[in-house]
């Protein structure tokens, strides 16, 4: 056997030999490597020591073997295996057979048998442990041989009772992984090894090693999650199991614990030492909260973030998560949360607190007092007020999820949310408002909630104030002095960062809508108009003042009556906000003028808009006047061009689509005069300005189409063609005016073939679309195709230059929904006069932040340029997590950037701003390939003819001053 | 029965002087060497005589441990090494080290320089004493001699304040200082792993009170303050030197950080600059976020914090003043107060208890005319404000505690005995464990249980496990082997090897019996048949008829002879060795039942 497999090795050997006789009569150099298999052997067989030998197989795993190789590679190694006295060669030659297994396109049931044998006489744990795993491996990649599976599982069982954990534990593991799903297959099969998996892996629940238990756990976890219904026997097994010394086997217990109370919500259980039953999902939502003061901080987290996923939960165990009662000397003690709530019911207000307000009243019975609770009590109140905030953030997360679906717990959790606000850690406060806000809809805040939480609006972190923004746009607040409250604090915001002035707005514009009435009494007083007397005329400019138009004219947009008390310049405020902050002032009836809003009446569905109408109609006269004379097309396009533009900035929600055609429009408009130029009917060399017009215009056509492509969300692949398209044409430009300027063919060869792959190419990548191009460029140049490959460089340029004349204008399509991608840098401001101080040579770190829309995987494609004043431009690619997403399609990038030159005489500007980076490789149509983990070949993969790479600028630059001085010596 | 016995000498039912000693399996320790606050006279300190009349001290103690730095725990350092006379070693954790002698030399100026008392321990006494002190890490595990070790865990409170388990071969103490089970601004929550020991001596200053969040106490601090300097108020904040102010800097610290406040905070200097210094090195003794963050900044690097000049206090605008003392019976805080009380927009936070006597009692309970000296009426017009910082363990966290160590026994030290009581009470009824109090002086004996630890050789634990079936968890498991005690250890060996060490020459057992056949034949005849018969009965085994007419079945001899009397009778001599007890007596009665009545 190994003799012919060693012959069977060396004949490929030999035929790798002819192929480069072969390649040698073509002219062409290609690298073949010799089979690794062959390779291998030489190796091992040279190897004299079993140190050799594991430094050769350590070698060996660092390359990738290719798939037809792999089965003879296997042979061999088991062959040495079976050689090797060394049990640490045995070990790696196992892990390699695991590794080999799982190459891709490797079917390993054929190497299964020997892995099985070579478990029979092996002595070693730890190898055994291995072959194990590699037994695992194997199994895993054979999902639909349920025989296959069963022997592996008897194996394992077999090897259970080994006295080394590593082993019992891989057992285990493969028993998790492999062991029969369905009862009746298990019966069909009906051998020795079909006796319940269940039952075998839950006989490990004690044994005596930790880690052993804990495989057992997961094991069960991962039946369970095949699809195995776990029995309800195994709880009682668990519940021990929580108790346990190790935190790894309380962990997985807690896992294991609430599938079960997932799985038999409703099923009884007894309470032990007493004659009471109780829910299943009770008792175990009881224990899950008695871990969450467990000593260990990994049980913590683990039980917390449990918590908040079992909602069957009855309420009555719910709401003594968050109970504790208080004592002092044995006296009943009422919580602060309790006294605010009742300071706020007797009608008094944040009054300063005495000495000994807090004094306990009642006795407490000394036997009623139950200090260890079994059941659910405080496990909020101690998870909030765990020491690591890992706990806590699990414990506000589970919070959330639990009050999301219990609005009576909700309105209970809430003096708890709220005093989250005050963590020491960002990532907590920020996580507690986001959760309130996710509750929002079941609570309504007290004043004495909402003056604390008002509070944090003076945090210096932007990500809270703007996270409480958010949240104030919807909660209910239940008073008019809460309204009230809201608006002084948000106006302190306001002055004390002016930068949060949009978001200000925002919150407040809200705030409007949902409480008409309460802002209805409170309008004089806020815009301070006097029954008898004329007020000054507040300035328009001021922020605040514009805040709080914002609030009322909101509120008046369901209060008929509001604009009653308005004073004649808020009318003229009004009018002038309506147009300049459409977006913030909604459309108002106002009483004895003609109504603004009357164009937007309700009879006019939201997608019979006319402004999309307006787009569609000028798209559809561009697309019909095919056939005008030259300068009539060109004038038609320009203005429809500028009218789109108009449209775009007048109309955000058609800002995309208007910005997308409008470029198509551009990018023809391009093609069109260049064509028109004189310069075709002359000799070229005289003409050189003329051609740097048209060669101009082929150049941004194509650095349009990229734009197109990849600057704009919810492109498909429609539009991607025509894209594709209309570089194409670019190209072809591209080709002629070379063609045109350069002397000589030589060239010109290259250029030609390319082109033509090119097309090649794209008719390759759009096979299916074609249909739909008739009469197009590319449509007219497949069929002259024959033609053109044989024709010379000369000929094809003038077909290109006939038929890119004579071809039709593409329709471009529209899709449902299409953005641009936008990015505004918030900082820096460029506003500073005082520069940036820093000693030459070191760095120095420029904060920057800016907001990104509509752009997709943020992560992978923006960048950061930052241009120097010579003219040295330097790329930073953010890190993963500088990016936040505080809503769909929208990013925050909030990053620091790092400055270095060499020193300069005088302050100076540095451009800074955001790109866009695509790779045209990677069009949406295409998915990518997926990386291979192992055997990550190491010729890369071939990049397709028309990879290009490139970066496109999306957002304004900033200029930061800077100054770079001269180290001091 | 092995005891471990416990003598409170200060701290049994009483706050203070904390003193405990502790003979473990022959070992004898002292927990803490702490001081009465409330006395001036001998009592202050604990009544060293009860451990020896005359003698030096380091005879009779194998060593003593300090939890923490607060004087009630040490205080009494210098003069129980220096002046009553102890040589042996005395461990506390390195920040413990590091801060004691500040407070230890404030004490001795206060009581000497201020009060004016003789005989007391000197500034070189209290260099001495530090002399003889090692420092321990956290977790690490130190040996004292070479039977007794020592283990510190954390345990919050203050800076440095550590749990210490006491250890003699199986048996162990664990003594927990003070400690706090929730995290606060500045130090982690205690923590303890499972350890089970004989013992646990818990402090129990809160044993009747279950405490509110710390978070709404630290909101409503934070709102008091932050309010008053809006208003342009100034915030009188009169503290103890360490601990807790600590917390408190580090609240407002990060409070003026994230609300980017301006108004000046000011730390009045003294001891607190140089134990500032401490609590920036010692950061692995911090909390969470502490430690996290200090590669940027260290939490103790106040950017708001300044020091204070007795000049501010006149600044106009807002300002937030930490002083000392912290109960406003002298000192700087007094000055401040007394310039600041006048006026409405003042306020004066008290984040502690008062004793009676003190101003600062006398405006919590409402007074708001105070009498200085010189007849001179103080009108109280700021506002007074109490808030509870206190950094013990509550009655659920000391359950809490109990839980995670599961020990065999508690003691509680330190707390009022009828609130002892109740917890005592608690302890008992809800984790079935016995509880003490003992108070100073009375002695309180615990039987212990210990498992004695036995060496068994590899080879013959491999072969015993090998016999019978697989290894189990649950059930026990029969060994046969020979238990050696020898040099004061215990060794499970096989009896060959234990014959070999001890030099003794094996000797063997056999029994032999006779067993009375009826049978007429020949013997030789009879020997066959008997043969046969076990030959039959017994398939397992191998039986053997050997050349010299004698059967062996495994080690079994069987023998037949002719009875000298009755040649019918036919003698069968059984003789096995005790080891095949079993089988032999199976033979025997299998014998005596008489051979199958053949026809052959």
């Amino acid at each position: 056997m190994a003799a012919h497999l060693k012959k069977r090795v060396y004949e490929e050997f030999t035929k790798v030999v002819q192929q480069q006789h072969e390649d040698l009569s073509t002219k062409k150099l290609r690298l073949t490597k010799p089979s690794k298999s062959a390779a291998l052997h030489v190796d091992l067989c040279k190897a004299t020591s079993p140190a050799d030998a594991l430094q050769y197989l350590l070698q060996f795993a660092r390359k990738p073997v290719e798939v037809e190789s792999v089965e003879g590679v296997v042979r061999i190694l088991l062959e040495h295996y079976y050689k090797e006295n060394d049990a640490s060669v045995r070990l790696k030659i196992a892990s390699l057979l695991g590794l080999l297994s799982k190459t891709a396109g490797f079917s390993p049931d054929c190497i299964m048998d020997d892995a099985i044998n070579t478990l029979q006489n092996e002595k070693s744990h730890q190898v055994l442990a291995q072959l194990l795993d590699t037994l695992l491996v194997i199994g895993t990649k054979l999902p639909e041989n349920p025989s296959v599976r069963m022997r592996l599982v008897e194996v394992a069982c077999k090897h259970l009772t080994d006295s080394s954990h590593g082993v019992r534990n891989k057992c285990l593991q493969l028993i998790g992984c492999l062991g029969p799903v369905e009862k009746g297959v298990a019966k069909e099969a009906e051998s020795q090894a079909a006796k319940d998996v269940q039952k075998i892996i839950g006989d490990h629940f004690n044994d005596q090693d930790p880690r052993v238990r804990t495989a057992a756990i997961k094991a069960m976890l991962q039946l369970h999650e095949r699809g195995l219904k776990l029995q309800q026997a195994i709880y009682s097994q668990a519940c021990k199991l929580l108790a346990d010394d190790y935190e790894q086997v309380r962990s997985a217990a807690v896992q294991l614990i609430w599938v079960l109370s997932q799985l038999y919500p409703e099923s009884i259980v007894p309470i032990p030492s007493s004659n009471e039953e109780i829910r299943l999902v009770d008792d175990a939502f009881g224990k899950i909260c008695h871990m969450v003061s467990d000593g260990s901080w990994v049980v913590r987290v683990q039980a917390a973030k449990l918590l908040g996923s079992m909602q069957q939960v009855s309420s009555h165990f719910l709401e003594q998560t968050l109970d504790k009662k208080l004592m002092s000397d044995l006296r009943r003690k009422r919580t602060a949360h309790e006294r605010a709530k009742e300071l706020y019911s007797s009608g008094e207000f944040s009054s300063g607190r005495k000495w000994g307000d807090d004094a306990p009243k009642e006795e407490i019975d000394t036997g009623a007092v139950n200090l260890i609770e079994s059941g659910a009590c405080g496990a909020f109140v101690h998870g909030l007020e765990d020491e690591m905030y890992e706990v806590r953030i699990a414990a506000v997360e589970a919070l959330c999820m639990l009050a999301q679906s219990s609005p009576s717990f909700a309105e209970k959790c809430l003096d708890f949310l709220v005093d989250m606000f005050n963590d020491e850690i960002e990532e907590v406060r920020l996580q507690s408002i986001h959760t309130m806000r996710k509750i929002s809809h079941n609570i309504t805040l007290r004043e004495d909630q909402l003056d604390t939480v008002l509070a944090v609006l003076e945090d210096s972190s932007r990500d809270i104030r703007e996270a409480l923004h958010e949240l104030l746009c919807c909660t209910n607040v239940s008073t008019k002095e809460g309204i009230h409250l809201a608006l002084v604090e948000l106006l302190k915001n306001l002055t004390k960062y002016p930068t949060d002035r949009e978001s200000i707005w925002k919150c407040l514009k809200f705030l409007g809508s949902r409480h008409p009435t309460l802002v209805l009494p409170l309008v004089p007083e806020l815009l301070s108009t006097h029954p008898f007397f004329d007020t000054p005329e507040p300035d328009m400019d001021d922020p605040a003042y514009i805040a709080v138009l914002v609030l009322i004219f909101n509120a008046a947009k369901s209060c008929p009556t509001m604009p009653a008390l308005f004073s004649d310049h808020t009318f003229r405020h009004y009018a002038y906000l309506r147009d300049s902050l459409s977006h913030l002032v909604p459309p108002l009836r106002l009483p004895g003028r003609k109504l603004v809003s009357s164009p937007v009446s309700p009879s006019i569905t939201p997608h019979e808009d006319p402004s999309q109408q307006f787009l569609h109609q000028s798209l559809e006269r561009v697309y019909n006047l095919q056939h005008l004379d030259p300068q009539g097309i060109q004038e038609l396009l320009e203005f429809t061009i500028r009218d789109l533009q108009r449209l775009g900035e007048l109309q955000s929600e058609l800002a995309g689509m208007a910005d997308f055609t409008a470029t198509y429009l551009q990018c023809q408009l391009l093609l069109i005069k260049a064509l028109q130029e004189k310069l075709w009917n002359v000799a070229a060399p005289l003409y050189l300005k003329q051609n740097a017009l048209a060669s101009a215009a082929a150049k941004q056509i194509l650095e349009e189409t990229y734009k197109m492509e990849f600057m704009y969300s919810g492109v498909e692949s429609r539009q991607v063609v025509i894209i594709h398209h209309m570089r194409l044409q670019a190209k072809a430009l591209q080709l002629i005016v070379t063609a045109r300027t350069t002397r000589g063919v030589e060239p010109l060869f290259g250029m030609c073939e390319k082109f033509l792959q090119e097309v090649d190419s794209f008719q390759r990548c759009f096979i299916s679309e074609l249909p739909h191009m008739q009469g197009s460029f590319v449509d007219k140049l497949l069929d002259l195709m024959p033609r053109l490959v044989t024709s010379k460089p000369s000929e094809v340029v003038k077909i290109l230059q006939t038929t890119l004349r004579q071809s039709t204008f593409l329709h471009l399509p529209l899709p449902e929904q299409l953005h641009r991608a936008t990015a505004n840098i918030i900082e820096p401001t460029g506003e500073s006069d005082n520069p940036l101080r820093f000693t030459s040579g070191l760095v120095v770190a420029l904060d920057v932040d800016a907001t990104l829309e509509h752009v997709q995987d943020p992560q992978g494609t923006v960048k950061v340029q930052v241009l120097y004043p010579d003219g040295q431009a330097q790329l930073i690619h953010p890190k993963p997590a500088d990016f936040r997403n505080p809503g769909p399609g929208r990013h925050r990038l909030i990053t620091q950037v790092y400055l270095s030159h060499t020193a300069w005489t005088e302050p100076c500007q540095i451009e800074v701003r955001l790109l866009l980076a695509y790779n045209s490789n990677r069009s949406k149509a295409s998915a990518r390939i997926p990386k291979s983990s192992w055997n990550e070949s190491l010729e890369a993969l071939p990049l397709s003819e028309n990879g290009i790479e490139g970066t496109i600028p999306f957002s304004k630059p900033v200029k930061v001053y800077i100054m770079p001085k001269p180290a001091r010596r | 029965m092995p005891e471990i016995k416990v003598t409170p000498l200060g701290a049994g039912q009483d706050v203070g002087r904390s003193c405990i000693l502790v003979s473990i399996a022959g070992k004898n320790v002292m927990l803490d060497c702490g001081m009465h606050m409330g006395y001036n006279d001998d009592r202050r300190f604990p009544d060293f005589s009860y451990i020896t009349q005359n003698g030096r001290l380091t005879d009779f103690l194998d060593c003593v441990i300090i939890s923490h730095f607060h004087l009630d725990h040490c205080g009494a350092l210098p003069y129980f090494s220096e002046m009553v006379g102890y040589d042996g070693p005395i461990y506390m954790t390195h920040p413990t080290k590091a801060i004691c002698p500040i407070l230890l030399e404030d004490y001795r100026k206060i009581t000497v320089d201020k009060k004016g008392e003789t005989n007391f321990f000197t500034s070189q006494m209290i260099k001495d004493c530090m002399k003889k002190v090692v420092a321990v890490h956290l977790h690490q595990t130190v040996q004292v001699d070479e039977e007794l070790e020592i283990k510190a865990y954390y345990a919050g409170h203050v800076l440095g304040a550590a749990m210490f388990q006491i250890k003699v071969g199986c048996e162990s103490v664990v003594y927990t200082g003070d400690y706090n089970m929730t995290p606060d601004r500045h130090l982690g929550a205690a923590w303890i792993d499972k350890c089970r020991p004989d013992l646990l001596i818990s402090e129990s200053t809160y044993a009747t009170t279950i405490r509110d969040s710390k978070r709404c106490r630290e909101r409503d601090f934070l709102k008091k303050v932050h309010e008053t300097v809006e208003r342009g108020g100034k915030v009188l904040i009169p503290v103890f030197a360490l601990g807790r102010a600590q917390e408190l800097c580090i609240l407002l610290e990060t409070f003026w950080e994230r609300m980017n406040l301006k108004a000046p905070i000011y730390f009045s200097t003294g001891l607190t600059e140089k134990a500032n210094h401490y609590y920036k090195l010692f950061i692995t003794w911090t909390n969470q976020k502490i430690r996290k963050t200090f590669v940027q900044r260290n939490m103790f690097e106040f950017k708001h914090i300044k020091a204070f000049d007795r000049a501010f206090a006149d600044n106009p605008g807002p300002m937030v003043v930490f002083a000392t003392p912290g109960m406003l019976h002298a000192g700087q805080s007094l000055q401040i107060f007394r310039k600041w009380a006048g006026n409405e927009k003042n306020m004066v936070i008290m984040p502690g208890y008062c004793v009676q006597g003190t101003v600062g009692h006398k405006i919590l309970s409402g007074q708001r005319k105070l009498e200085m000296e010189g007849r001179q009426i103080l009108e109280v017009k700021m506002q007074v404000e109490y808030m509870s910082f206190s950094a013990h363990a509550d009655a659920k966290g000391i359950m809490q505690l109990i839980r995670q160590a599961e020990p065999r026994n508690v003691l509680l030290v330190h707390g009022e005995a009828k609130k002892m009581e109740f917890l005592k009470q608690k302890i008992e009824q809800e984790f079935h464990v016995s509880c003490y109090m003992p108070a100073n002086g009375e002695t309180t004996t615990i039987f212990t249980n210990p498992s004695i630890p036995v060496d068994i050789s590899l080879g013959l634990l491999k072969r015993e496990a090998a016999i019978g079936p697989v290894p189990d968890a649950k059930k026990p498991k029969l060994m046969h082997g020979t238990l050696l005690m020898k040099d004061n250890s215990f060794r499970l060996v096989s009896p060959e090897q234990a014959l070999k060490e001890l030099g003794l020459a094996e000797h063997q057992l056999r029994f032999t019996c006779r067993v009375h056949i009826q049978d007429p034949r020949k013997e030789h005849e009879t020997v066959l048949r008997v043969y046969n018969h076990l030959k039959g009965v017994l398939k397992d085994y191998s039986v053997q008829h050997l050349p010299d007419g004698s059967i062996t079945v495994e080690s079994i001899l069987i023998q037949a002879t002719a009875h000298s009397e009755d040649q019918g009778t036919k003698v069968l001599l059984v003789s096995w060795t005790y080891q095949d007890e079993e089988l032999g007596s199976y033979l025997t009665s299998l014998l005596k039942k008489g051979l199958p009545q053949s026809t052959s």
